[in-house]
């Protein structure tokens, strides 16, 4: 009962959030809705004891690419007046394609032929046993190539956003460090040989 | 209990909801971005439910590599909007056609 109970409140949150996402006038205001949206789809995958994933979900999610959002939300200034109109124009076409997708999904899921009562819900995992742990030991023996294969997209990706938005502006007082280390004496120094006057005074 | 349909339909309620917000944006592509980590968010609910009603961990691995992907998509596209913006001065869709012909 409790359980129905958290499923249904979460869901309800879950969809009024992903509602805000889209129709928020506001790029920081939908933002902030998502964040929402992921910290109550971490809590529904805790209810699927899935501890690892929604913690996981949580911290990568919410902690930095969401932040990521909003740094580039706020870093980029848009014409809301432009935005406002275009969601007008393309409300009833919107709504349309995703009522369309919705119902064919429905129609899917609630056929026969799909056979969901087929699918009864697995008793509760033992108490004490550990979701990170079960997930380690097929991450790092079964999926062993994916992981690296995931790691190395990983690195791609920081390579990438790094190479598109470096910028070397021109004249620009910066300190090369480069430069100062290939520096070598005899480029910047001349020893002149000064003849002493003889009987000065 | 909750039953393996409920997962799967909050999740097809939230992808169709995230389509619908790709047509309705057609303004403003970190909303479009946004739409599309929903979009992977619903994919995810169906994986982790079924990995939970099927008891085959192979779906939340899955779901792992998924949020990998994502992460790694989300800071490369939000890389080339900063980019777009530095270039045009704007992230409207429609006036990014340059390559229209």
């Amino acid at each position: 009962m409790i359980e129905y109970l958290l499923f249904y409140a979460f869901a309800a949150v879950m969809i009024g959030a992903a509602i805000g996402v889209i129709g928020s006038r506001n790029a920081v205001h939908s933002a902030l809705w998502l964040v929402l949206c992921f910290f109550t789809c971490g809590m529904l995958w805790m209810l699927l004891e899935a501890e690892f994933l929604a913690i996981a979900l949580v911290l990568v999610y919410v902690g930095a690419v969401m932040v990521l959002f909003l740094f580039v939300v706020m870093m980029l200034d848009t014409d809301q007046a432009a935005v406002n109109a275009s969601f007008t124009r393309y409300l009833p076409v919107g709504i349309m394609v995703g009522v369309a997708m919705l119902f064919e999904l429905v129609t899917v899921l609630a056929s026969r032929r799909f056979g969901l009562e087929f699918y009864p819900t697995p008793p509760a995992v033992a108490l004490g046993t550990s979701n990170t742990r079960a997930l380690g030991e097929v991450l790092y023996t079964v999926y062993v190539y994916p992981f690296e294969i995931a790691a190395v997209i990983l690195l791609v990706a920081i390579v990438a956003a790094i190479a598109l938005t470096l910028r070397h502006r021109p004249g620009v007082r910066t300190q090369d460090i480069a430069a100062q280390v290939r520096t070598r004496a005899k480029d910047r120094l001349k020893l002149t040989d000064v003849e002493s006057e003889e009987g000065g005074g | 209990m909750i039953s393996l349909a409920h997962y799967l339909t909050l999740a097809a309620l939230l992808f169709g909801i995230s389509v619908a917000g790709i047509f309705l944006n057609r303004k403003n592509v970190i909303l479009l971005l946004m739409c599309i980590e929903l979009m992977l968010l619903a994919v995810n609910i169906n994986f982790v439910a079924f990995s939970r009603y099927l008891g085959d961990l192979g779906g939340q691995v899955f779901v792992f590599f998924v949020l990998t992907v994502a992460a790694s998509e989300a800071a490369i596209g939000l890389a080339i909007l900063v980019l777009v913006f530095r270039n045009r001065r704007t992230i409207d869709v429609e006036d990014l056609d340059r390559m229209k012909g």
